[in-house]
């Protein structure tokens, strides 16, 4: 098999260590990453381990597969799991995670307040680096609760598989920066002595801020930040409290991608950047890679051999080749037409003899005329080619990223022709994870 | 067309890919586009294979015909303090704001403000005129957020109302809102042949309208070629004669059809890789239907096998000016 990985990642030892309590998956939109988070929590809970799976935001096709029709953000027990162990899901609300800090943390008078404050209300719903924030802290909170031996979280759909690690700082220094001090005591910052300057920014910044917001806006920030003040401290604390959880040796991040550029690009970032924040990865997790049992036939072979099946027999249909391809959508004819890609002369043959006998070629379908077998032949020795170029691609792309982080295991995940529909299509994700670590399958 | 043209889509769907293509096809026939970036990402450099952009706009590509593509990566921080010199006059001062974290506050922490900068500067593009009274640009092409958050950063109105009830900043959104929810703007899908994607599509666009914004196309992206058609895929999955199979590729130059023989070795993977295709097959005709059934315009776009590169974005871009992007100003 062209794509086994040489350095590959060992994921049931991962999850049966007892030490391991935590299991971060990362990477760009669109890869599988709350696929992957379900089934190796599925995994690990069938090998006999308490987990609870944190999503941020799941497919509701995800939430079904897990016999749970809408997570919430209280784990919900997962029926249907094999073995001794224990899987529970759930779903990050990050509006009922904040205001239940502000409950816990709060009087009622003052978390009353607090919640019916428009700036936190908005703040709460949605300002950039919320969600990061929030399931930073139910992580923390999942963990403190010492409920469960493994927690496996997804992380937030950003516009930078980055922004998971840089928020809950961000959102920290703001909270803890100059402009909160300034808006809650401009006189403490403004007596030093030098600091003139900053008294006099001090006013013309709030008159800036009153004259782009409003000033009502301006007087709900500062009644939201005296009414939180009290908290402050907690939030900063919990924040760098999670932090180091997560450098902690009983955290794994997996950051996960798929077999293309864009997304093994991000994955190489990721895999830097946990490097300098000292954050342990246990590897990368391919999904979606292409394999195939013939990988012995070339593309090129393959190509040649379908011609000269086209040359001998067929007369009725000029460039023979009319039976193999298309379907039944007249209008897909047009894209067909273009579709090929920068393939070679071959190809652009074969589509352009489509189009042109593309009526004739329904009513075959319709009499459900076997095709002769040369022209079967011819059309899976072209979908063989096909494969093979993905394949190609594929390992281009995996080559780049290995040549600069060799030292990442490795666990890949084969295409599906479809969505995880249920636990069976979660444990069959799951075995494929396991299976790349016990080295390579046995092909002939 | 819309001279707005806004393009989101799932996660992995190349939705900035397909922005760019857009950008392309409407500049063509002398044109001129605006490319606009608005999540930081520094994805239009990458697709057109530049080095990172800065917060200008700048002339990036030669479309076909003479047309030019410029783009603008926009940087909230940076047109906050635009937008301040702009009404305010603020030179220093700004910088001074810079210094306290308001800045940093008004556009990481100030919910909506950020996307009511983001949304503002596009629509500025779109409403520009030189001195003879016509457009900067005929179009401007905004790689938006993805489907899961359009709707959102788009209905900035709602979001900054609650809290901006007075003053420029709300001024701005209504601006804003008057462009986003006008005859001038589309909001486009970009969706993959998938369930997740389709779902996504089907829900964002649900959301749209139900926040009154255009809705404009839908392209499926990375759309597989046809390589087997219903009669040779039927034929293949009725478990057609293994020997004839094993002789034709003999036949074929692959080696002996006997038993064990390098060409019988074959018969079984690509059957099995027949099958695989006609499950694929099977979903993406379902999925295929779903989008037909938004009555929506579709627009395919094919799977390029050497994967994505500028020459693919010219490819795509000349497809859709064949399925009739940018065939009227």
């Amino acid at each position: 098999m062209s794509l086994e990985p040489a350095n590959p990642l060992a994921v049931d030892p991962l999850l049966d260590d007892p030490e391991t309590r935590i299991v971060v998956c990362c990477g760009s939109g669109g890869v599988g990453k709350t696929t992957t988070a379900a089934a190796l929590g599925l995994r690990a809970a069938e090998r006999g381990r308490r987990v609870v799976v944190l999503t941020i935001d799941p497919a509701r096709r995800l939430a079904q597969s897990m016999g749970i029709d809408s997570l919430d953000n209280v784990p919900r027990q997962v029926p249907g799991i094999e073995g001794k162990g224990e899987l529970h899901a759930m779903m990050l609300d990050m509006k009922r995670t904040f205001d239940e800090i502000v409950e816990a943390h709060a009087d009622p008078e003052r978390a009353r307040a607090i919640l019916e404050n428009p700036f936190y209300q908005s703040l709460s719903a949605g300002f950039a680096g919320t969600q990061e924030y929030m399931a930073m802290e139910k992580l923390g909170q999942l963990r403190a609760t010492d409920a469960w031996d493994l927690i496996v979280v997804d992380t937030p759909p950003s516009r930078s598989a980055l922004d998971f690690l840089d928020a809950p700082k961000r959102l920290g220094s703001f909270l803890d920066g100059k402009l909160i001090r300034l808006l809650m005591a401009p006189a403490k910052v403004g007596g030093r002595a030098g600091m003139k300057f900053l008294n006099a920014g001090m006013s013309m910044m709030t008159g800036v801020l009153g004259k782009l917001l409003g000033g009502q806006l301006l007087r709900d920030v500062q009644t939201f930040v005296a009414a939180m003040d009290s908290m402050f401290g907690g939030f900063r604390t919990r924040a760098d409290a999670t932090f180091q959880l997560l450098q902690a040796p009983g955290t794994a991040f997996l950051v996960v991608a798929a077999p293309e550029r864009d997304a093994l690009r991000e994955a190489a970032y990721f895999v830097e950047r946990l490097g300098a924040e000292k954050m342990p990865l246990a590897g990368l997790v391919l999904n979606r890679v292409h394999s195939s049992g013939a990988a012995q036939l070339s593309a090129e072979q393959a190509l040649a051999a379908a011609e000269n099946l086209d040359g001998g027999g067929i007369v009725d249909q000029p460039p023979g080749k009319a039976g193999l391809v298309g379907n039944s959508a007249p209008e897909a004819a047009t894209d067909r037409a273009t579709s090929s890609g920068p393939g070679s002369p071959a190809d652009q043959d074969g589509v352009r003899a489509d189009t042109a006998a593309g009526a004739e070629q329904e009513k075959d379908a319709d009499e459900e005329v076997p095709v002769p077998v040369e022209e079967l032949t011819a059309g899976l020795l072209r979908l063989h080619a096909e494969r093979m170029r993905l394949l190609a691609r594929e390992q281009r792309t995996r080559d780049r990223f290995t040549a600069r982080h060799p030292e990442v295991p490795v666990a890949e995940v084969p295409a599906l022709p479809g969505d995880v529909h249920d636990l069976a299509g979660l444990r069959a994700i799951g075995t494929y994870l396991a299976e790349a670590g016990t080295g390579p399958a046995d092909e002939t | 067309m819309s001279r707005l043209q806004v393009v989101s889509g799932k996660g992995g769907t190349g939705k900035t890919t397909v922005a760019a293509a857009l950008a392309l096809a409407l500049a063509s026939r002398g044109r001129r586009t605006l490319l606009v970036e608005v999540e930081g990402r520094q994805g239009i450099a990458q697709v057109f294979e530049t080095e990172p952009l800065p917060y200008e706009e700048r002339r990036i590509a030669a479309a076909p015909g003479g047309g030019e593509v410029y783009a603008l990566a926009i940087d909230p921080e940076l047109a906050l303090l635009d937008y301040l010199q702009m009404f305010y006059k603020l030179g220093g001062a700004g910088r001074a704001l810079k210094k306290l974290g308001a800045i940093d506050f008004a556009t990481t922490i100030a919910p909506g403000l950020r996307d009511v900068l983001l949304t503002g500067k596009a629509c500025e593009a779109v409403r520009r005129k030189d001195k003879k009274g016509r457009y900067a640009y005929d179009h401007v092409v905004m790689d938006a957020p993805p489907t899961g958050r359009v709707t959102r950063f788009l209905n900035v109105n709602d979001e900054v109302a609650g809290l901006a009830k007075v003053g420029p900043i709300h001024h701005q959104a209504q601006a804003v809102m008057g462009v986003l929810k006008s005859p001038q703007t589309e909001v486009h899908l970009v969706t993959l042949l998938e369930e997740m994607p389709v779902q996504e599509t089907v829900d964002g666009i649900a959301e749209l309208r139900g926040a009154g914004l255009p809705v404009g196309r839908v392209a499926v992206n990375m759309v597989r070629p046809a390589l087997l058609g219903d009669a040779a895929l039927r034929t293949a999955l009725q478990s057609p004669s293994h020997t004839a199979v094993a002789k034709a590729l003999s036949t074929a130059g692959l080696g002996g059809a006997r038993r064990g023989g390098k060409a019988e070795r074959l018969v079984d993977p690509l059957l099995e890789q027949a099958g695989e295709y006609a499950e694929r097959h099977t979903l993406e005709r379902a999925q295929r239907s779903v989008l037909t059934g938004l009555g929506l315009p579709l627009h395919e776009l094919p799977l390029l096998t050497e994967g994505m590169d500028l020459a693919g974005v010219y490819e795509l871009s000349a497809l859709l000016r064949e399925q009739g992007v940018g065939a009227t100003a």
